[in-house]
């Protein structure tokens, strides 16, 4: 077929493209779907189900049958709507889901089957024999269904996120939505206007009325033309308003470089949070089809569709068409495209005394009541007063009425309303507060209509902002509306299809009504009409006429269906906005982190956090051997670890002690200045939450630690103890988490070495500072510095903070200074290691499910104060409640111990009911010699010495364990005092 | 979503975490009489109406506040913030 | 009428004219032995189980709109018995293994495929986790494997093990974990309920009960009063609303979760895999549809309906895990009302009103539970008792401080 005359395609260049391998040419302005059309291609597609040879239905993005792959390697795109897809040179577009070539598909023999394919038969077979449904029927119908498919590579393309604030979001730039735009950029008000397509004009562009007697091409030129001189107003182009959420927030996707062969550097499509005090949603209309037998013949479209095609695209699907109408929209079409030299076989118009509006042959009263063409449509047959007869056509244009694009006014639930008169469903009031809907997508479909309801529309939401707005002087256009005659389908014998996507037949309605899947939920999810790619825009409202045919009850006691974000497809990777890979979240580096990497360190991902996990030396070839010499060189000498992911918070106040006590299950107030003292926190249930240190620096004065996992929640919790319950505290908090570098020096070499970093007349002899002391001072000559004695890893033990940004010096002088003594770097992976040698609960004990009398710190809860959690921690269940935390070594040293694994009495049954506790932390122990574990043990404080089963089902482990005190190091606290 | 922060003007929510029910600000005596039940009903129980609904959202990425904001579940509107501190004060007997 | 291949052919060679009405639309009686306030899965299933396996009759369940229309008409559809702790553990598995014998017993396929569900974890401690979660599986005799990185690779070669920002160091596997055509499953309960006489009631809402001396008497709904010697409630995401009817303030809040489908793909994902670094968990529909969820938007809603950022922040999950799945393009976004409760686990239980009892607090893990919470429900309902596997179900385990909180984050309902 040669291009017809005029439309809106740059003629003067050609650009190549391929249809599955078939090189074709198309021009600027083309979509896929036209340029195909402009070649001849009507085959486009397979159906889901039947895998029925489809074509083009619609022009538009609620098109259900041409789905395409488009482009190759890693940017593989399936299910693409060849009228969206915007043509370029070189674009490579592929049929899918089909076996075989798209004429010659071999899972077409679905449709011989298709009897047996009625809806809901998945629901009343394949059920014997059992097994056969996973191995047999399921992989079979999964490698059948589906439609286009995935690369399987990472996506390499860019992709991005950007905030929009505006007075007005204008959804869709057709007549109402131009207007709209207009109307409220004259005001100086801030406006976006966004339309899907990639030019503006919408229904405009397909038509060929006059506006102020001149095409409407002119008109909205000039309205493009006054809005991109306007700073207030931003054009967004290739943009899909998908989604409208909570208080006027608007999603929308801009497809920035999908009509470019590659995005260079550009992302290839940015997701908007468009933020708008108002908005007007113009977009537009859907039209309707007539369920008639084989209505789903590659050439079958819709009359607005075909109309659009040639007007715009200036092709037409076949030389010689008819249209099938119950309203004078179907005229439109045929006098269009007559004008265009396209020989029209005739409008068959369902209503009775209609006469012709041009020079074409009229079937008044008739009906198209089947057709001809497996691969592409040859013949329609008309049947008019009881009697039928087949005419030749190429192509057939199907009017069945305009069904208002509501979709967007649905997202807050509201459901759609009937409109008798317009025999189809408009937006009901109370849609998503702030959008006014205008034009076709409010039943306002004549040209007049929309641009007037699209102007007020502005100047009603503008009005409500205090801005005024008038109504800018609107060109004269056609005032005419088209009253449907009800005409759902054409009853018959053959298949009818409603949803074409899925296959959902007339006889599918009709065999959920008899099977009384009558409510429209069932019908859908029966049938599964609606559940396809164009969530039912062009099938929902014709099956829901039909089923209330069936039951006889009027179309609005059958129901209404409602849309859900999004409006079209959005593909994944712009929802993800490019944070993915190693980006997916940020990284925190602790202050030593560069330190760390000079000297080889391993790191591993500890919440937000890169913590250095060990630091190799030549030779090791083993990260066990690694780490043990790291927790042995502390135990015998010195070891340094960066400890500044622990949360910190400074407290300050007159009363900051007693906001402590409050706040942690053990006494804070008592604390002398000058002194640490461990805390538990737990939550208000009673169980245990955090610990950490809290040290006081002067009477009004404390600091803080919390575990690094909750640094954030406890600094949350402790403003919200600040705020809500004791406001009238006098007391300040500020999280210094980040504030300060703290370092741990452990080992027997501790003190010796950080001696030599004081400064002039600093003491910290133990007399002078001894276990669980804390001070002010200055390091380094003249740094200040905090320094804790405290200790985790049961060693004469220091923290050391300094202002973060010296973090990494204070590290390098550390190991240089202390080289004699031993100084070693040690990570994660030790600092777990030393920990549980000594017993100190952490992440896995303090799970959340942690009773302190599960810890044995029951005791620490004092009875005399008020604190969080107090009261509940006494409850019957955390009472009786046995289990305690003990050590666990194995009776034969070369035994594992894994955390995770159960513990049984020896010789038990082994079962949930025997169950006796588990591991939750395990590590090899240089110390010890074997490996070791700290557990909980039911009754487990009164079981010193008791050999039982630590099992591991997983691996069919079983290993004879001792029970022991959880302090394998040290177990008096000697060395830490020393 | 976007929330009315009394000091900051409208604020998106994802600045903000959410806590639930405000009348977690109410919090019962631990000495008092009958404290186990009392805070079995205050930490465990919940009105959760359709409809209004006072509820606690803390101004996590902007200035620590926390709020008391009025909002209907059904609906999503938001009726009004206010800071709880004020709130808890007044509620104390003291100045808000 | 008996479903069956031959069934099938039969009628589709005589046009299907035999096909009978799925169930039938009764008009209420007066009064029922039962009455289940909700048409969900887990009403249907109760209402199933008392007529079927406890003998009952005189039952009627009572749905304010259509048939499954609570949320087991809109879930992820994901089915397993992998969790941790010993008051759990037994009631899912026992539930697993009601799944692995449904379509048969009720003659209904629901399409149930055990194609596995796979766990990720993506540091040591999430691993020491997975490790006593998996043997306590096993120890309740339920099944389950921990793998290492490579055997997670042999699995799904498409996840990123390149530059992951949290590596994959392993995951737990249940192979009988799987998926379940939701509203396959609730029509074949509904169905195989009316076969057995129960009547399945739509269209008809609750709207007060009728509370004499401590006792109820029945239901008052929008088709006028229904008496009844015990009534059920079990309607998710309502319950709040439905029970303050009774007076009772529960441990439950109610939030949205919002869930998501993709455009029709040729297979891609084997079975359910969920990231452990991020909010997300996929399984692929026999339609091709990648249906993904993640975290509920975290406030309390009865909308049905969520926000953009979880969107955002449920894809930005998806596309680290799995960076292929980025030329999908979403199809719909849906919201459910769950009943978050203040452990993340359930309520199988009398109240203080005789004769009412109570089925709640699903948080967003209901649909695996659907055969063995209605099965305990109808146990409890029949014979006074609980059932077995649901005795820590209890609703005075939080005064008591028997909670079970399988992920440890106390009364904090939107972090369940």
């Amino acid at each position: 077929m040669t291009r017809l005359s005029g439309g809106l395609i740059d003629r003067s260049r050609s650009l190549n493209f391929t249809f599955d391998g078939r090189k074709l040419t198309g021009h600027p302005g083309d979509t896929l779907a036209s340029a195909l059309l402009a070649n001849d291609v009507r085959l486009m597609g397979r159906s889901f189900k039947y895998h029925r040879p489809r074509g083009l239905i619609a022009a538009g993005s609620e098109e259900p049958n041409a789905l395409v792959e488009l482009r190759g390697g890693a940017r593989q795109e399936p299910n693409t709507r060849a009228t969206v897809a915007e043509l370029f040179d070189g674009l490579d577009a592929r049929s899918q889901n089909r076996i075989g070539s798209l004429r010659f598909d071999l899972l077409a023999v679905n449709d011989l089957f298709s009897p047996f394919f009625a809806a809901g038969f998945y629901y009343k077979t394949f059920m014997w024999p059992k097994a056969f449904w996973e191995k047999l029927y399921e992989p079979a119908i999964r490698r059948a269904a589906g439609l286009g498919s995935l690369s399987m590579q990472a996506d390499p393309d860019a992709y991005d996120k950007g905030f929009l604030h505006c007075d007005l979001l204008v959804i869709g730039g057709g007549a109402a939505g131009l207007a709209a735009a207009q109307a409220a950029a004259r005001s100086g008000a801030r406006v976006i206007l966004a339309d899907e397509d990639f030019r503006l004009g919408g229904r405009l562009m397909a038509e060929t009325h006059l506006l102020d007697d001149a095409p409407a091409t002119g008109w909205v030129s000039g309205v493009e033309e006054e809005l991109a001189s306007l700073p207030n107003l931003r054009i967004m182009r290739r943009t899909t308003v998908f989604g409208a959420f909570d208080h006027g927030i608007y999603g929308a996707v801009e497809r920035v470089a999908d009509h470019l062969p590659e995005p260079g550097d550009k992302p290839r499509q940015t997701l908007w949070r468009i933020t708008a005090k108002r908005a007007v949603l113009a977009a537009g209309a859907v039209e309707r089809h007539i369920p008639f037998a084989n209505n789903d013949r590659p050439g079958i479209m819709l009359a607005g569709a075909m109309r659009a095609f040639a007007n715009r695209w200036a092709v037409s699907p076949a030389a010689r068409v008819a249209i099938f109408t119950n309203n004078d929209d179907g005229h439109r079409t045929a006098i269009d495209l007559a004008a265009k030299g396209v020989d029209i076989a005739g409008v068959i118009d369902s209503r009775d005394n209609v006469t012709a509006m041009g020079s074409y042959p009229v079937f008044a009263g008739g009906v198209v009541s089947d057709a001809k063409g497996r691969l592409g449509l040859t013949q329609v047959e008309v049947t008019q007063n009881g009697r039928s007869q087949w005419i030749d056509c190429g192509a057939l244009g199907v009017s069945g009425g305009w069904n208002p694009n509501l979709h967007l006014a649905s997202h807050h639930r509201g459901r759609p309303v009937w409109d008798e008169a317009l025999q189809s469903f408009v937006p009901a009031k109370d849609g998503p507060p702030g959008l006014i809907v205008a034009g076709a997508a409010n039943g306002q479909g004549s040209t007049a209509a929309a641009l007037r309801s699209g102007a007020e529309a502005a100047v009603q939401a503008l009005g409500e902002l205090d801005i005024t707005a008038t109504l800018p002087d609107l060109p004269q256009a056609e005032d005419v509306v088209s009253k449907p005659h009800a005409l759902w389908h054409v009853p018959g014998r053959g298949r009818a299809w409603v949803d074409f996507q899925n296959d959902v037949t007339v006889k599918d309605i009709k065999l959920a009504h008899q099977e009384n899947m009558r409510p429209v939920e069932h019908l859908k999810r029966w049938t599964t009409l609606g559940m396809a790619t164009d969530q039912g825009k062009t099938a929902n409202v014709t099956a829901l006429a039909i089923m209330s045919e069936l039951t006889g009850k009027p179309i609005p006691e059958t129901g209404t269906t409602i849309f859900r974000p999004p409006y079209s497809g959005v593909s994944l990777s712009v929802l993800g906005g490019g944070n993915t890979a190693e980006h997916f979240r940020p990284r925190r580096l602790t202050p030593t982190h560069h330190w760390a990497e000079a000297q080889g360190a391993v790191f591993v991902e500890v919440g937000p956090w890169m913590r250095a996990q060990y630091f190799p030396r030549p030779g090791e070839t083993h990260w066990r051997q690694t780490v043990d010499r790291e927790v042995l060189a502390t135990r015998e000498g010195v070891g340094i670890c960066d400890v500044t992911t622990l949360g910190k918070v400074d407290v300050q106040g007159a009363d900051a002690g007693e906001f402590l006590n409050r706040l942690y299950c053990n006494g804070m107030k008592t604390l002398k200045t000058g002194m640490v003292r461990y805390g538990l926190m737990l939550r208000e249930d009673g169980i245990a939450w955090d610990d950490g240190t809290c040290a006081r620096l002067a009477e009004d004065h404390y600091v803080v630690t919390t575990t690094t996992a909750q640094a954030g929640p406890v600094y949350r919790h402790m403003e919200f103890a600040r705020q809500c319950l004791w406001p009238e505290m006098d007391v300040q908090l500020i999280s210094t988490t980040d504030a300060w570098a703290q370092v741990s020096v452990a080992g027997p070499n501790a003190r010796r070495l950080l001696e030599r970093i004081m400064d002039e007349g600093v003491d910290i002899s133990n007399e002078a500072f001894p276990f669980m002391a804390c001070k002010s001072l200055t390091i380094c000559g003249g740094l200040r510095a905090r320094l804790f004695r405290i200790s985790f890893s049961g060693e004469l033990a220091y923290e050391v903070a300094v202002p973060t940004r010296y973090g990494n010096a204070l590290m390098q002088r550390l190991i240089e200074t202390g080289a004699d003594l031993g100084a070693t770097p040690y990570g994660t992976e030790a600092l777990g290691a030393l920990r549980i040698e000594k017993g100190h609960a952490a992440g896995n004990e303090l799970n959340g499910q942690t009773s302190p009398q599960m810890l044995g710190m029951d005791r620490m809860v004092s009875t005399k104060k008020d604190s969080i959690g107090a009261v509940m921690s006494r409850r019957e269940g955390l009472a009786a409640d046995t289990r305690r935390l003990v050590g666990l070594q194995p009776v034969d040293s070369a035994q594992p111990v894994l955390a995770g694994m159960h513990l049984f009495t020896e010789g038990a049954a082994q079962n949930t009911e025997t169950d006796q506790g588990w591991i939750t932390s395990a590590c090899y122990s240089p110390h010890v010699g074997s490996a070791i574990g700290l557990g909980f043990l039911a009754r487990g404080d009164e079981r010193m010495g008791e050999v039982i089963t630590g099992a591991n089902p997983l691996d069919q482990q079983q290993v004879a364990l001792r029970v022991v005190s959880p302090h394998f190091v040290d177990p008096d606290g000697g060395r830490l005092r020393d | 979503m976007l929330i009315p922060h009394p000091l900051l003007g409208l604020r998106d929510a994802q600045e903000f975490t959410y806590l639930g029910d405000a009348r977690l600000i109410d919090r019962p005596d631990g000495m008092a009489e009958g404290a186990e039940a009392a805070f079995a009903e205050y930490v465990y129980l919940r009105d959760n109406p359709a409809g209004v609904h006072r509820e606690l959202w803390f101004h996590e990425q902007g200035d620590r506040s926390w709020l008391i904001v009025t909002r209907d579940t059904v609906t999503h509107e938001i009726l009004g913030a206010e800071l709880a501190r004020n709130v808890a004060l007044a509620a104390n007997g003291g100045e808000a | 009428m008996h479903f069956s291949g031959f069934r099938v052919i039969k009628e589709a060679l005589t046009g299907h004219k035999g096909w009978k009405p799925l169930w039938r639309n009764p008009e209420p009686q007066s009064s029922y032995d039962y009455i289940i306030v909700g048409g969900g899965g887990h009403g249907l299933a109760t209402a199933y189980y008392l007529a079927r396996t406890f003998g009952q009759a005189r039952i009627a369940v009572l749905e304010k709109g259509w048939l499954g229309q609570g949320n087991i008409g809109r879930n992820t559809t994901i089915i397993r018995s992998n969790y941790m702790l010993p008051g759990n553990e037994p009631f899912y598995e026992f539930s697993m293994q009601l799944w692995e014998g449904l379509e048969q017993e009720f003659n209904f396929n629901a399409m149930i495929s055990q194609r596995g569900v796979l766990n990720l974890c993506h540091t040591d401690a999430q691993r020491d986790a997975f490790r006593r979660r998996g043997n306590a599986m096993l120890l309740a005799g339920a099944d389950a494997e921990l793998l290492d990185a490579a055997g997670v690779r042999a699995m799904a070669p498409f996840l990123n093990f390149d530059n992951a920002r949290f590596p994959i160091k392993g995951g737990l596997l249940q192979r009988r974990g799987g998926t379940a055509r939701h509203d396959g499953v609730a029509w074949g309960y509904a169905r195989g309920a009316d076969m057995r006489g129960v009547d399945l009631i739509q269209n008809c809402e609750v709207t007060g009960f009728r509370i004499e001396g401590g006792r109820v008497q029945g239901v008052e709904t929008s088709r006028g009063y229904i008496g009844a010697k015990k009534v059920g409630v079990a309607v998710a995401g309502s319950t709040g609303r439905v029970m303050a009817m009774a007076g009772m303030r529960l441990p439950i809040e109610s939030h949205v979760l919002q869930a998501f489908v993709t455009e029709g793909l040729k297979p891609v994902i084997p079975g359910v895999i969920t990231f452990g670094a991020g909010h997300f968990y996929v399984s692929q529909s026999d339609k091709g549809g990648l249906v993904f969820g993640g975290d509920i938007d975290g406030y309390n809603s009865y909308a049905q309906r969520g926000n953009l950022p979880v969107i955002e922040d449920v894809t930005e999950g998806g596309m680290a895990l799995m960076p292929m799945i980025g030329r999908a393009r979403l199809l719909r976004v849906w919201g459910g009302i769950m009943d978050m409760s203040m452990d993340g686990s359930p309520i199988i239980d009398h109240t203080d009103v005789e004769g009412l009892y109570l089925n709640a607090g699903w948080c967003y893990g209901g649909f695996k539970a659907t055969p063995a919470s209605g099965y305990a429900f109808a146990h409890l309902l029949a014979r006074d008792t609980p059932h077995d596997t649901a005795k820590g179900y209890r609703l005075d385990r939080f005064a008591r401080g028997y909670v079970i909180d399988e992920k440890g984050v106390g009364a904090a309902p939107n972090l369940h």
